[in-house]
């Protein structure tokens, strides 16, 4: 399968090859947007925020060590978020992978 | 860049802080160096039988390169784990966070958040399009001789940054952890190393790599059970013991200065949780956040581990495991960070290395029950055993990356036009990890004493900067071309080194000796106030024996004694404010001739990689290469798909 060649544009052009390609675009550069800015927060809120950095919310525990601690749980979660959604991109690419000599074989 | 400048040269002023407490020459006192000599011995054995068996398993340069993929999710997860935990993050963020408290933890944050770019984004679609190296996912649609040949040099580039700075870190560790001499143990380093990648290659280096991060997770949850277990595994109950504790109380003090006077012991303690006692310009970690967030997806070192797993979905797994333990890790850090605040003390840290990186040794010291004890000391020995294991593997995995650009890109790819036998390959590969290697031996010792703190900076910088524009938009940008991929390596790598050259991680001699001069003065005055104390209490004495009065005497006397000690630090300290004038050679301006910075951010990611992706977008434009938009298609159903791939791994 390898060597055979394949019309790659026939299964760029192929319906589900965009479909797939329309989710993963739309779902990664979303998460990945969203966790940057999640991020950057955090200095940003300690330079110019840091009163409510100081507020104590639990014992001697306060936002701001919250906040530090929510940026390890966010990105665990992103990656837990990820890891699901991506077997069914899997799915879609593995059934695209096997027809490409249907779609692409011909040249 | 502070932190990290802060790690290293905290490295580089530990020797001269020997000389001045000769109590804590190394951390772990000449009667235990056995134990930790047997527990380096038991850890190099191990990992030398590893090596031994890779070595039989060692034949093609797919083995060589990538470990045949044969590698799974889970344990390429602890490789790079291990790859990453380099001594900067072990040692570096638990002192940080012993000495600074919450910055140093907030400091943690980034380094973790960096592989997200690295799981969405690159793994992926680097693992189904490339081969062994990045250049080959660069090759893919461009024209492969002249993509190889930059990237090559950009790997190479990057990779003797971080070596350079590992190789002096490492050194300085070593010896103020056992004592032996700076030369001896970066040589001890450079040999170990080059056994592992030369005889072994990927599966060995990976298999260090997985030995390294086991053995340092399990030492810091043991260190964590213990410290954090006698106070019932609650945590605002731990953390309120932290900022009662007068030890990290009297080091915000320390930190504060002037503003601190007003403050009462509670309020000392809880400033330590809140933001602001290291941080002090927030544009300059932005710029950290930037390069540290773009440039781990663009070090080679990491982005080669891609290419031992079989799969896309390993691939993905492998990241989502990293991830798991490296943050897990920095969450153990926070404890071992508070922990060592607390038990050891800002004082005892800084005494044996004022960049506090012996903080997390020295609290396993103190939880195996103390400098001298038996227990304490094996801790210890083990704990320095993994930083040295730590700074090994790390070294190993740059130098396979460095030597794999230079034997698969230049010398497979650009000299032999591709035609070479895969046992060909193979010796090429070793020829160049032995090249490599020795030029680490040698840029580490030649570097000793050297502030190479910038180093660190600028690999995640041009990493971020020229690396990481051009893989990722050849991946996922149409009109991307060979044009503009050499434009944005050579301008996203210039603009890194350039603006670093200008920054305030130089040094700048009237910075430093208006430091110093500064020094001078207040310890003159000491001296000056000491000295006619002195004679104040001998007068005291000589009356007070004249009265008769021995009690008051034997009190003058021991005042004298500590004024005499106190004299005599003074002039220690003036004398080495004093060499470090002489020192500067009357020079007035730094390396490029600057009296003082351009350019005042110390990372200069903010500037370098926008430049560096507009010089991607620009080169491509003006070039215009139809080939690289014909080859758009395969590159993009490949990445997505994994067709191709998949077959050549199963052949």
């Amino acid at each position: 399968m390898a060597n055979a060649p394949l019309n790659w544009a026939a299964i760029d052009a192929d319906p589900r090859f965009k479909e797939l390609h329309s989710k993963k675009t739309a779902f990664l550069w979303g998460l990945m947007v969203f966790s940057v800015i999640y991020y950057f927060l955090l200095p940003i809120g300690a330079a110019y925020f840091p009163e409510l950095y100081k507020i104590k919310v639990w014992g001697p525990i306060n936002v701001g060590l919250l906040f530090a601690l929510s940026q390890f749980i966010v990105a665990w979660g992103i990656a837990w978020f990820y890891s699901r959604r991506a077997s069914q991109f899997d799915a879609m690419a593995d059934a695209i992978a096997r027809d490409a000599q249907k779609i692409g074989g011909k040249r | 860049m502070s932190a990290l400048k802060k790690f290293l040269v905290g490295g580089g002023t530990a020797a001269a802080l020997l000389v001045a407490a000769p109590a804590f020459a190394q951390a772990v006192s000449k009667e235990y160096t056995y134990l930790t000599f047997a527990v380096f011995g038991a850890i190099i054995a191990v990992t030398m039988f590893v090596t031994y068996l890779a070595a039989k398993r060692t034949k093609t340069a797919a083995d060589f390169y990538a470990a045949s993929s044969s590698i799974s999710g889970l344990q390429n997860g602890w490789a790079i784990a291990g790859d990453y935990l380099s001594a900067a993050s072990f040692l570096g963020i638990a002192g940080l966070i012993s000495l600074y408290g919450y910055d140093g933890f907030m400091y943690s944050v980034g380094w973790l958040v960096a592989y997200i770019t690295v799981l969405l984004v690159i793994a992926e679609p680097c693992r189904n399009i490339g081969k062994y190296t990045m250049g080959d996912i660069l090759a893919f649609r461009n024209n492969p001789k002249v993509v190889k040949t930059f990237m090559a040099i950009s790997t190479i580039t990057v990779s003797t940054f971080y070596l350079t700075a590992q190789m002096v870190g490492g050194g300085v560790l070593v010896k103020t952890l056992i004592g032996i001499d700076y030369e001896v143990s970066v040589i001890a380093v450079g040999i170990l190393m080059m056994a592992y990648v030369l005889f072994g290659g990927m599966i060995a280096t990976t298999w260090v790599q997985i030995i390294k991060a086991v053995l340092l997770v399990t030492a810091s949850i043991l260190m964590v059970l213990l410290v954090w277990g006698q106070y019932g595994f609650s945590l605002p109950g731990y953390l309120g013991e932290v900022v009662k504790d007068p030890k990290v109380q009297a080091q915000v003090a320390r930190l504060l200065g002037d503003p601190a006077k007003g403050m009462t012991p509670a309020e000392l303690g809880q400033r330590f949780l809140e933001p602001g006692l290291l941080f002090k310009n927030p544009i300059d970690q932005i710029s950290l956040g930037m390069a540290l967030v773009l440039g781990t997806a663009g070090l080679p070192h990491i982005l080669m581990r891609f290419f031992t797993v079989p799969t896309a979905q390993q691939a993905r797994k492998s990241v989502i495991w990293a991830m798991a333990i490296i943050g897990g890790f920095y969450v153990l850090t926070l404890f071992l960070g508070t922990g060592a605040a607390m038990k050891v003390g800002a004082d005892r840290i800084r005494a044996v290395d004022a960049g506090g990186n012996m903080a997390g040794p020295l609290l396993a010291q103190y939880l195996g029950g103390g400098a001298d004890s038996l227990l304490g000391n094996l801790f210890l020995a083990f704990v320095a055993a993994v930083a040295f294991a730590t700074i090994v593997a790390v070294v190993a995995g740059l130098v396979l990356a460095a030597a794999s650009a230079m034997s698969h890109d230049i010398w497979v790819g650009v000299i032999k036009g591709d035609n070479a036998t895969s046992e060909q390959e193979v010796r090429a590969a070793r020829i160049c990890s032995v090249i490599v290697g020795a030029m680490a031996i040698t840029i580490g010792i030649l570097a000793k004493g050297q502030n190479v703190a910038h180093l660190v900076a600028l690999a995640f910088a041009v990493a971020a900067s020229a690396n990481l524009p051009v893989v990722l938009l050849t991946l996922y940008w149409k009109k991307c071309n060979t044009g503009g991929v050499v434009a944005g390596l050579v301008v996203g790598t210039l603009a890194a080194i350039a603006l670093v050259l200008v920054s305030p991680n130089m040094t700048y001699p009237l910075q430093v000796k208006a430091a110093q001069e500064k020094i001078i003065k207040t310890q003159t005055d000491r001296i000056a106030k000491l000295e006619s104390d002195i004679k104040g209490i001998s007068t005291a004495i000589e009356t007070a024996k004249a009265g008769n009065q021995p009690l008051a005497a034997g009190m003058d006397e021991a005042a004298l004694a500590k004024a005499k000690a106190d004299l005599a630090a003074a002039g220690k300290a003036k004398a080495t404010a004093e060499t470090a004038i002489a020192n500067l050679g009357g020079a007035t301006t730094s390396m490029v001739g600057l009296e003082k910075p351009l350019f005042e951010l110390r990372n200069p990611g903010l500037i370098s990689i926008p430049l560096g992706f507009l010089a991607v977008f620009l080169g491509s434009l003006f070039y215009r290469d139809r080939r690289a938009e014909e080859m758009w298609d395969e590159l993009y159903v490949r990445s997505n798909t994994g067709i191709g791939r998949a077959a050549a791994a199963a052949h």
